[in-house]
C-alpha cells in the first residue's frame, strides 16, 4: 500500500464546528453527502476502520468480481474541509471531554459525533470457528479472503470433484452468499434452523415455495436444525472439513456464517452510552443519543427498541442528522423494512406487516405451486387497507404495492395479483415514497419530469430514484410515462433554455443571416447568455457555415473543452492524441514517431477500432511539444476530439487481397483526406471494402462503401454503439466520382438538418419517408439543392487547415496550454498514475484516496 | 499520545487572506483559468459582463483538476461553469450544482485592486 499521511497530520480546523463520523459504511457515506447538499461548512472528519472509502455494502455480492466498483465515494467528495480517514479504528469516546480516541494513539476533539458503527455479523462461539475456511459476509475483506480461498479450492480439486460449501443462515444474506458460492462451481448446502427460509419475512406458504426454488437451483437445504460444532480436516487440522448438524456430518471445504448481525455498541457502552435491551444505540425521532452532542445512524441505531439491518432506514437517518445539523426539523418516525431478494432469476420481496401479526388482518393469497410463485397481500379487516405483502416467484406487483403500504388500494386487493386482471388505472398519490433507499416521492418523480427529464437515466440521475437497491426502476417509469403522456409531452426540439430553435433551424438561420459570432447569433435569435449546450452548437454551426478555425474570434469560450485542447479530456484530466493515419495507412518512419513521443512523454498506447493508435496521458502542458513532433514528422490531427469524421476503415484491397476487385485503401485514403476536419452534429465514421466479403465492416459507418466489380454500394445510416444498426444501401454500382458526389451530398443534408447529437441512424428514421425521402433528395434531387449541397462541401474541402499545425504558429493559442494562469511552471501533481500491463493508466478513486494528498489516512 | 484540538475564530471575515494571482486583463472572458494558491487548485472565471468568479478546480464528480477548462454559461441568469467531464452544472455565485444535489463545489470572494485580482482564501 502507498504511503499515507498519518492523522497527526490532520490540518487544525478551519471551521467554527467539526463534526466526527464514526465509521465510514453507507450511512456515514450519506450523511456526508446530505450535510455537504445543504451548504453546510463544518469541518467534518470519518474516521473507518475498514481500509478502503466507503462502498456499497448492499451489493457486497457483486464484489465476487473483484474488479467490480463498489465504491460510493466521488474523490471530489473528500477535500480540505471533509477528511476521510481510513484504517482508523475509534477506541473510546470520552463525553465529557467531546473527544475520540484512535488507534490507541491520538485524540481528536468534536463538537458533534455521529456514531455510523453499523453491525457486525454474528457468529456464536461454536467450537471450531476459529478454523481456517470458516468466514462471515459482511465486509469486501471476508469477500477477498473467500475469493482467494475458492480459487485455490477450485484449482485443487478439479472439475470431477467439486469442493463443497456450507452456508449457515437461510435469511437474505445467507441466500445470497450461497448463490454466490454455487456460481462458483461449490456443491453448496444450506442450514437454517426455521422450516422455511428467509422466515423473519416470509409466512410457511412463501417460504416453502422459496424452499423448493432454492433446491431446484441444486442447494441442498437442511432445515429446522442448527450445527452443534465445526470439525477440522482430517488431513490439515487447522482447516475446516465439515459442519455437525444434528445427527448428520456435512463436509465443509468453506463454512460462511451468516445467521444475523450485531450492532457495534461496543463503543457506546464502554463510553457510559445508555445502550437499547436487544443491542444498539437507542435514539429518538432527531437521530439524537441521550447524550449530547452524539448522534447515531444506521444499522447501530435503535429506534423503537430495534435495529434495523436495511440501507434504507440508514439513508433516512442520515439525512434527518444532516437537517438536525443544519437548522433543520426532519424526524425520523417510521422504519421502511421492505426487503427484495437479489439472487439472479428468482423474485423474493416482503414489505409491511408480511407475516399478519397484527390481529384481525385478512389475506389475499394467490398460490400457483407449478409456476413456483405465491403472493400475499395482507389487508386491514375491512379488506381496503394495504397492511403488507409477501412474493416469491414473481414480484412484478411488488414496486407499486410496496408504496401503497398503509393507504387504501384503489382496486379490488386480487387485481394486484399475477393473472389477477387489470389494476385500476389510478393516479398515483403525490406523496407516496416509490423509492424508499432516496426516499423519492412519486411528486419528486413527477418534478424531475416537469424539468425536463424524459428519459429514466434523467429521471433517476434528476430524482435519485432507483439509484440505489434498483428494486423500483420499474414503478420509475411508470410514473415518468405517465406523467408524459398525461401532460400531452410531445419531445420538444428547442435547443436549451437559450434558443427556442432546433438545431437545423439554428443552422439555416445562422446561415442565411451570415451571422458570424456567438454574440451576434444569440443577441438576435437567442436569449440571455448561452451554455455548455448551445455554445459548441453554435461553434460548431459558424465552422461549417463560414469554414473557420475552431480556436479563433473568441470562439474558443464556445468549445467544449475536448475541441478548445484539440484532444479529449480522459476522467483524470490528461488528454489522448490521436494523429490522423488515413484509411488505417501507415509508413514505418511515421510508426516509429509515435512510438518515440509515447515513450518519451510515457503515454499509455492503444490501437483504436477505427485503425489509428491512441496516445493517451498526455498533461494539457505537453500537448503542444507533442503535436510538434508528430507534425514535424508529416503527421496531422486526427480530430478525434471533434464532433467531426473521425476516419475511414477499410480492409487490404485489391492492391494486395485475392479477392479485392476494387482499391478499397486508395478510397478510404482519398475519402478520409476530403472530409477530414469537416464539423458534424455529431461524430462521422466511414468504412470502405474491396469486396463483398465485407471486412472493413462498414455497414456499421455512418457511410459504407463496399466494392462491387461495377464500382461501388454505398450505404448510408449505420453505427455501431449503443443501439448498433447496419447501414442500409442508398445506390448500387456507382464510379469513382459518383462516389464522391452522392457522400458530399448525403454529408451536407445531414449536417444542415440533423438535430443536436444526433447521429445518421436516426436521423434517417427521422426523416418523413425514410430512405426513400433520402433517395429522391440525393440521387433525384427531389428539392433542387444537390448543387449547392456540393458547392457548400467542396468550398469546405479547398479550406481545409490542420488545427494543429494552426495552433502551434500562434503564441496566443498556445498561451492557453499552461495548466496555471499564475505559475507557467508549475504542473498538475494531483494527476496520478499507476502502472498497469507494462504501461500506466489513472488511479481508481480507491488508490487516489490513497495516494493522494488532500486525503488523509494511517500509515500502519 | 497526540491532541488534536480545534482553533476558533471569532468570525469568518477575519480570517480571509485576499492573495494576488494574475492582473486582470490576462483573464479571457468566458474562458476559465487555473491558478495554483496555497497549493490549492482555484479557477478563475470572468463571464460576459466582466464580472470575476473563482471556485475550486476540482471536479467534485471525477476528483480531476478540471474545471476552468469547462464552458462558462449562464442559466436563469446566473453564471454557471460546467465541468468538462460529465457535464455537471455549477453556479458560479454558491458553488451549488444544479444538475445534482448532491455535488457543490467550493467558491471564493474575488476583488480586483491596482489591476491585480485577489483572490479572499479562508484556508
Ligand atoms: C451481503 C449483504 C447484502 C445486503 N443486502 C441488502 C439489501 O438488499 N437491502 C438492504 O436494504 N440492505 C442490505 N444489506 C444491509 C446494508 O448493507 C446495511 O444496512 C448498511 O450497510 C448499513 O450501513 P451502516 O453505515 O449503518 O453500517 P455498515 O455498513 O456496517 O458500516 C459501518 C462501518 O463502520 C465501521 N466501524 C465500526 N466500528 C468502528 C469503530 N469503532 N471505529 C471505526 N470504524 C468502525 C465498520 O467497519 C463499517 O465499515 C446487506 C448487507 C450485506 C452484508
Amino acid at each position: 500500500m502507498p504511503e499515507l499521511i498519518n492523522i497527526r497530520d490532520l490540518p487544525t480546523s478551519v471551521s467554527e464546528r467539526r463534526v466526527v463520523v464514526v465509521g465510514a459504511g453507507p450511512a456515514a457515506h450519506r450523511f456526508v453527502t446530505a450535510l455537504r447538499g445543504r451548504g453546510d461548512r463544518s469541518d467534518v472528519v470519518v474516521l473507518g476502520e475498514e481500509s478502503v472509502a466507503p462502498y456499497d455494502r448492499v451489493n457486497l455480492a457483486k464484489h465476487w468480481d473483484p474488479d467490480h466498483d463498489l465504491s460510493l465515494t466521488n474523490v471530489g467528495m473528500w477535500n480540505e474541509r471533509t477528511h476521510l480517514v481510513t484504517n482508523a479504528w475509534v477506541n473510546s469516546i470520552d463525553p465529557e471531554r467531546k473527544s475520540v480516541h484512535v488507534n490507541g494513539e491520538t485524540e481528536l476533539a468534536y463538537d458533534e459525533l455521529v456514531l455510523a458503527t453499523g453491525s457486525a455479523a454474528t457468529m456464536p462461539p461454536l467450537p471450531g470457528n476459529d478454523l481456517a475456511g470458516v468466514y462471515v459476509y459482511r465486509t469486501v475483506n471476508d469477500v477477498d479472503r473467500m475469493r482467494a480461498n475458492v480459487e485455490a479450492l477450485s484449482s485443487a480439486r478439479g472439475p470431477e470433484k467439486p469442493p463443497q460449501a456450507v452456508v449457515i443462515g437461510g435469511g437474505l444474506l445467507g441466500l445470497e452468499a450461497a448463490g454466490g458460492l454455487v456460481k462458483y462451481g461449490f456443491e453448496t448446502h444450506l442450514v437454517h434452523s426455521r422450516d422455511w427460509l428467509m422466515s423473519s419475512q416470509l409466512d410457511e406458504g412463501g417460504g416453502r415455495t422459496l424452499n423448493r426454488a432454492i433446491e431446484q437451483r441444486g442447494i441442498e437445504l437442511h432445515l429446522g436444525q442448527r450445527p452443534s460444532a465445526v470439525l477440522p480436516a482430517a488431513a490439515d487440522p487447522s482447516t475446516v472439513g465439515g459442519v455437525a448438524v444434528g445427527e448428520d456430518l456435512i463436509e465443509a471445504d468453506l463454512v460462511v456464517w451468516a445467521i444475523g448481525i450485531t450492532p457495534r455498541d461496543e463503543l457506546a457502552r464502554d463510553a457510559g452510552l445508555e445502550t437499547a435491551p436487544n443491542g444498539g444505540v437507542p435514539i429518538d425521532t432527531a437521530c439524537r443519543t441521550a447524550t449530547p452532542g452524539i448522534w447515531a445512524i444506521g444499522e447501530v441505531a435503535s429506534f423503537d427498541g430495534t435495529c434495523v439491518g436495511l440501507v434504507a432506514p440508514a439513508n433516512a437517518m442520515a439525512e434527518v442528522v444532516a437537517a438536525q445539523l443544519t437548522g433543520g426539523d426532519d424526524e425520523f418516525t417510521e422504519i421502511d423494512d421492505a426487503t427484495k431478494l437479489k439472487l439472479h432469476g428468482l423474485d423474493v420481496a416482503s414489505f409491511g406487516d408480511s407475516l399478519s401479526r397484527k390481529s384481525g388482518t385478512l389475506d389475499v393469497v394467490m398460490s400457483d405451486p407449478v409456476e413456483g410463485v405465491y403472493q400475499k397481500l395482507v389487508l386491514s379487516d375491512d379488506a381496503r387497507t394495504l397492511l403488507g405483502g409477501v412474493f416469491v416467484g414473481d414480484a412484478e406487483p411488488y414496486a407499486s404495492l410496496r408504496a401503497l403500504l398503509g393507504r387504501q388500494l384503489p382496486g379490488a386487493p386480487k387485481a394486484y395479483l399475477s393473472g389477477g386482471g387489470d389494476v385500476p388505472d389510478a393516479e398515483m398519490p403525490d406523496d407516496l415514497v416509490a423509492c424508499s433507499c432516496n426516499n423519492v416521492t412519486v411528486h419528486e418523480i413527477k418534478q424531475a419530469v416537469g424539468q425536463g427529464c424524459h428519459d429514466l437515466a434523467s429521471v433517476k440521475k434528476c430524482s435519485k430514484a432507483g439509484t440505489q437497491c434498483g428494486s423500483c426502476v420499474g414503478l420509475v417509469g411508470k410514473i415518468m410515462t405517465k406523467e408524459m403522456e398525461g401532460a400531452g409531452l410531445e419531445i420538444s426540439k428547442r435547443l436549451c433554455e437559450h434558443f427556442e430553435l432546433s438545431r437545423p433551424e439554428l443552422f439555416e438561420a445562422i446561415r442565411l443571416s451570415r451571422l458570424t459570432s456567438f454574440t451576434q447569433v444569440i443577441e438576435k435569435i437567442g436569449t440571455g447568455r448561452g451554455c455548455d449546450i448551445c455554445k459548441p452548437v453554435v461553434a460548431n454551426i459558424l465552422a461549417t457555415a463560414f469554414h473557420e478555425h475552431v480556436l479563433d474570434g473568441g470562439r474558443d469560450g464556445l468549445q467544449d473543452t475536448n475541441d478548445r485542447a484539440l484532444a479529449n479530456m480522459q476522467k483524470d484530466g490528461t488528454y489522448s492524441v490521436v494523429p490522423r493515419i488515413p484509411g488505417g495507412e501507415i509508413t514505418p518512419e511515421k510508426l516509429a514517431v509515435i512510438a518515440q513521443v509515447a515513450k518519451e512523454f510515457n503515454l499509455y498506447t492503444k490501437i483504436t477500432g477505427a485503425q489509428r493508435i491512441d496516445l493517451l496521458g498526455a498533461r494539457l502542458e505537453q500537448l503542444p511539444q507533442i503535436w510538434q513532433r508528430l507534425i514535424d514528422a508529416g503527421m496531422e490531427s486526427g480530430q478525434a476530439y471533434g464532433k467531426s469524421l473521425r476516419a475511414v476503415k477499410s480492409c487490404v484491397g485489391s492492391a494486395w487481397c485475392r479477392y479485392g476487385v476494387q482499391d478499397s485503401v486508395g478510397m478510404a485514403v482519398h475519402l478520409e483526406n476530403r472530409y477530414r476536419g469537416l464539423r458534424s452534429p455529431h461524430k462521422l465514421k466511414i468504412g470502405v471494402s474491396g469486396c463483398a466479403r465485407e471486412c472493413a465492416e462498414a455497414r456499421g459507418k455512418d457511410v459504407g462503401v463496399i466494392a462491387t466489380d461495377k464500382g461501388w454500394n454505398v450505404y448510408v445510416g449505420g453505427n455501431g454503439g449503443f443501439t448498433p444498426r447496419h447501414a442500409e444501401l442508398l445506390v448500387s454500382d456507382v464510379d469513382d466520382r459518383m462516389l464522391v458526389k452522392v457522400i458530399d451530398r448525403f454529408f451536407m443534408y445531414y449536417i444542415r438538418s440533423a438535430e443536436r447529437l444526433q447521429r445518421t441512424a436516426p436521423w434517417v428514421e427521422s426523416l418523413e419517408g425514410g430512405m426513400d425521402h433520402l433517395r429522391e433528395v440525393i440521387l433525384e434531387d427531389s428539392l433542387g439543392i444537390c448543387d449547392e449541397l456540393e458547392s457548400a462541401m467542396g468550398d469546405l474541402v479547398a479550406d481545409y487547415r490542420d488545427e494543429w499545425a494552426e495552433t502551434l504558429n500562434d503564441p496566443v493559442k498556445l498561451a492557453r496550454f499552461t495548466p496555471f494562469i499564475n505559475d507557467p511552471q508549475a504542473t498538475d501533481e494531483t494527476i496520478v498514475q499507476v502502472p498497469e500491463r507494462g504501461q500506466v493508466r489513472p488511479a481508481t478513486a480507491g488508490e487516489r484516496v490513497m495516494i493522494s494528498v488532500p486525503t488523509i489516512g494511517i500509515g500502519a | 499520545m497526540t491532541v488534536l484540538t480545534r482553533k476558533t475564530h471569532s468570525t469568518a471575515v477575519e480570517t480571509l487572506t485576499w492573495t494576488p494571482v494574475v492582473e486582470e486583463h490576462r483573464l479571457e472572458r468566458d474562458v476559465g483559468a487555473a491558478a495554483l494558491l496555497k497549493g490549492r487548485h482555484i479557477a478563475l472565471y470572468r463571464t460576459w459582463n466582466d464580472r470575476l468568479y473563482a471556485s475550486s478546480n476540482v471536479d467534485p464528480d471525477t476528483g480531476a483538476s478540471v474545471l476552468s477548462r469547462g464552458i462558462v454559461g449562464e442559466s436563469g441568469g446566473v453564471p454557471t461553469i460546467a465541468s468538462p467531464l460529465l457535464k455537471a452544472v455549477f453556479n458560479l455565485e454558491t458553488g451549488e450544482c444544479l444538475t445534482n444535489d448532491e455535488l457543490s463545489v467550493e467558491t471564493y470572494p474575488v476583488r480586483v485592486v491596482d489591476g491585480i485580482i485577489q483572490v479572499g482564501l479562508d484556508f
